[in-house]
């Protein structure tokens, strides 16, 4: 148990996705503007890694590795170089499918989350949370806890970074650096604030 | 066309670089900074990538149905990074090792997707193609500027060869630490933005 809390907390402090690997940037930098947008859009995230990154697991397991296919007859057959396009379909296909089932069961989550979804086929950080399990050799538990993590540790982030943007609405920056520019000061100084925690031991 | 190939070529570059002003392909711009020799790289491979999938897409723009173009385009460009990422892990096993998961990322890089869907849609395959390479040096530009201040004065080194000796080596030059953190990179991309937007006003955000 100990195990996987620890890989939990890992990825929500220490390998935060956006603030240590730089990615989902594009979502995180255009949809921080504001607090309530920004939970939406990190629930949207988290949702969506919880579920891709372990089916993404089960397929490397079962169908891609060197000898994944023995239970098909075939175990000679190491299909590892159509990954890539595998997950990517795998994410598109995820996300798709919980927009209708969204839709069509929960409309108030869906509400909520609807706008998102689409744009999240193409986000960086859950396409990069199904790498990272990949090159990690997690077993099918680990990446459930990795896609936990993961995902709660962009939700994090992007909330955090909301708040403070809220706030800076009222500064006056120079003019250049209206806007994006101070945004990429603010979350540098929020990756260093993660980074703080680095030090931290959570053996349980 | 209202643009003459040089300007396609050349804009994207300074006028209209993908990552200061369209805020396009940051999301692996910044890991790969840390070095030169890695965000070169992986600045040629984003730029064919971007390059050729452009072109694919736009001689092939007038068969593919309004409903599924997404797909399309993904399966262009995972197909176009798959190659990249096979060619790069049987010649320099080493760099591909380093870059890790950054080039599987090219394909949720929202430049290719970005120049797919907005230019390559709606225009003929060679002005598309360099629109592409115009695009993937704009965007090499940024990745080797910020590289090249990260590893200068983080490690004293470019191209992993010694420029300013470290005092661990019996040299003058103290290293700052702070560059080789990830979080300096977001400093010098805010830096280098506000530069480029002191520049050229136009590109300054309203209130």
């Amino acid at each position: 148990m100990a195990h996987y809390l620890d890989i939990i907390f890992r990825s929500i402090f220490l390998e935060n996705l956006p603030l240590s690997f730089f990615l989902g940037m594009c979502t995180f930098l255009a949809i921080s503007k504001q607090v309530k947008t920004a939970i939406g859009l990190g629930s949207a995230v988290l949702v969506i890694m919880v579920i891709t990154v372990p089916i993404n697991n089960l397929i490397l397991n079962y169908v891609l590795k060197p000898g994944a296919l023995a239970w098909a007859g075939k175990p000679d057959l190491d299909l590892t170089f159509l990954g890539l396009l595998t997950y990517i379909a795998v994410i598109a296909a995820v996300v798709q499918i919980l927009e209708m089932v969204l839709d069509r069961f929960v409309p108030a989550l869906y509400n909520t989350l609807g706008i998102f979804l689409p744009l999240l086929t193409v986000n960086c950080a859950i396409f990069g949370g199904s790498l990272f399990m990949v090159e990690r050799n997690y077993t099918f538990a680990e990446s459930v806890a990795y896609g936990i993590g993961a995902g709660g540790g962009f939700f994090l982030a992007v909330v955090c970074l909301a708040g403070i943007r809220e706030r800076l609405e009222y500064a006056n920056p120079p003019a250049g650096l209206r806007g994006l520019g101070l945004t990429f000061i603010t979350t540098g100084l929020m990756a260093m604030a993660f980074m703080g925690l680095a030090g931290m031991d959570v053996s349980f | 066309m209202a643009e003459s190939k040089t300007e396609l070529f050349i804009w994207p570059i300074f006028k209209r670089n993908p990552i200061a002003l369209l805020v396009l392909g940051i999301c692996s711009a910044l890991a790969v900074t840390g070095q030169m020799s890695t965000a070169f790289v992986m600045s040629i491979c984003v730029t064919l990538v971007v390059a050729f999938s452009n072109m694919t897409i736009s001689i092939v723009r007038f068969q593919i149905p309004g409903s599924v173009r997404i797909g399309i385009q993904i399966t262009v460009i995972a197909t176009l990074v798959i190659m990249v990422d096979q060619i790069l892990k049987a010649y320099s096993f080493e760099l591909s090792k380093q870059l890790s998961i950054y080039i599987g990322l090219i394909i949720t890089n929202c430049i290719v997707l970005g120049r797919a869907e907005g230019y390559a849609m709606n225009n003929p395959p060679i002005a598309s193609f360099i629109d592409g390479l115009g695009n993937g040096i704009g965007y090499g530009f940024i990745l080797m500027s910020v590289a090249f201040v990260r590893e200068l004065l983080g490690s004293g080194t470019l191209f992993g060869f010694e420029i300013l000796p470290l005092t661990t080596n019996g040299g003058w030059y103290m290293r700052n630490g702070l560059l080789i953190l990830p979080a300096s990179a977001f400093f010098l991309i805010a830096l280098l933005i506000w530069i480029l937007r002191t520049l050229d006003p136009k590109q300054q955000e309203k209130n």
